[in-house]
């Protein structure tokens, strides 16, 4: 009996992001933790590879001895996405990201975003192109995110970005993947790596992100705000792992009616 | 003179250098300067010097995923 299973072993599924393998297709975030050790601990559960933070001013006159977020997330174990969070223009992106190339010793793997209202966060499409040309242009290598639209996610692709990664739903809605016909259509398109970046609520929204073709998830809410942080990161990476063999597997067809499993021959009865 | 380091307004010596600041701030950990919105690289912080009226951002990593969080 030839019972062998293909299993995914390491290096076989690699997500690959400016030529760069990567075991685990979830990234996280570091906001909204209690704590720079549950950040720590959730992100370990997580298994992710890629990890986002911001840029803030530093204080001055006060709490000088304040941990910093660095000595509990190595730059020499994780991959640093600095990302541009809280940037309404171009120039604020550009120059936070000039900042944190500076900061994290001529890094230039970036996430971009740049926001057009507080109320949905949703991305401000001219200023993000505006800011990711002068970035591709500075050499930085660019993440972004943007709408769940195909036409632009293409956009973004041919001008040079390493990365796309559409929204599912509106930053910390948690609302679930919206319209999986428009993540499908640009998965379908892409050439380059697309990542569903902002609305996933729990596991099953990151593994259907993934069974829609998607090739990671980027996360923050979902498991800094679950009642267990830790817990939650343990989920949503066998979430992003089920949903991506879900895909590779190839899902049987949808019927209308039913299609029995045991064969209608040979029943002794009649 | 007088300078403008995150937004407030700063008093500091007239030869003051980016790193006779960063000392004068006792700020530890890693940094980043921004002197009137152009980069100083860390190689340069014992050498550039600071102009009455300059306008300085220092900033540091925090914890962040997507957006602006309250915290």
């Amino acid at each position: 009996m030839n019972t062998a299973v293909k299993t995914l072993k390491r290096g076989d599924d690699d997500l690959i992001i400016d030529n760069v393998p990567y075991r685990s297709r979830l990234l996280v975030g570091t906001g909204k933790y209690r704590s720079f050790e549950e950040t720590q601990r959730a992100i370990e559960a997580s298994g992710a590879e890629i990890v986002t933070l911001a840029v803030r001013r530093s204080n001055i006159g006060q709490n000088k001895n304040e941990p910093n977020l660095l000595d509990y997330i190595s730059p020499e174990k994780y991959t640093i996405l600095p990302n541009t969070a809280g940037c309404y223009d171009a120039e604020s992106a550009v120059r936070t990201c000039r900042l944190a190339r500076e900061l994290l010793d001529n890094h230039t793997l970036v996430k971009l975003e740049v926001l057009g209202d507080q109320k949905t966060l949703f991305p401000d499409i001219p200023a993000t192109l505006a800011a990711a040309e002068i970035l591709i242009k500075e050499g930085f290598r660019v993440m972004v995110y943007t709408n769940d639209d195909p036409i632009m996610a293409k956009r973004f692709e041919q001008m040079g970005c390493v990365a796309v990664m559409p929204l599912a739903a509106p930053i910390g809605s948690g609302l679930g993947i919206r319209n999986p016909y428009n993540i499908r259509t640009i998965v379908e398109n892409a050439g380059v790596p697309i990542l569903v970046d902002a609305g996933v609520g729990t596991a099953s929204d990151a593994a259907i992100a993934m069974e829609l073709g998607c090739d990671g998830v980027l996360m923050n809410t979902a498991i800094a705000e679950a009642k267990n942080p830790i817990l939650m990161a343990s989920a949503m990476k066998k979430g992003i792992e089920a949903g991506r063999e879900a895909y590779l597997a190839g899902r049987m067809p949808r019927r209308a009616y039913a299609s029995a499993s045991s064969p209608i021959d040979g029943t002794f009865f009649s | 003179m007088l300078v403008i380091i995150n937004g407030i307004e700063t008093t500091v010596a007239d030869t003051a250098t980016i790193a006779n600041l960063i000392k004068q701030l006792e700020l530890t950990g890693r940094i980043a300067v921004e002197l009137n919105k152009q980069i100083v690289p860390r190689s340069e912080f014992e050498s550039r010097l600071i102009k009455d009226g300059d306008v300085i951002e220092i900033v540091h990593a925090i914890g962040g995923g997507q957006s602006t969080y309250n915290w």
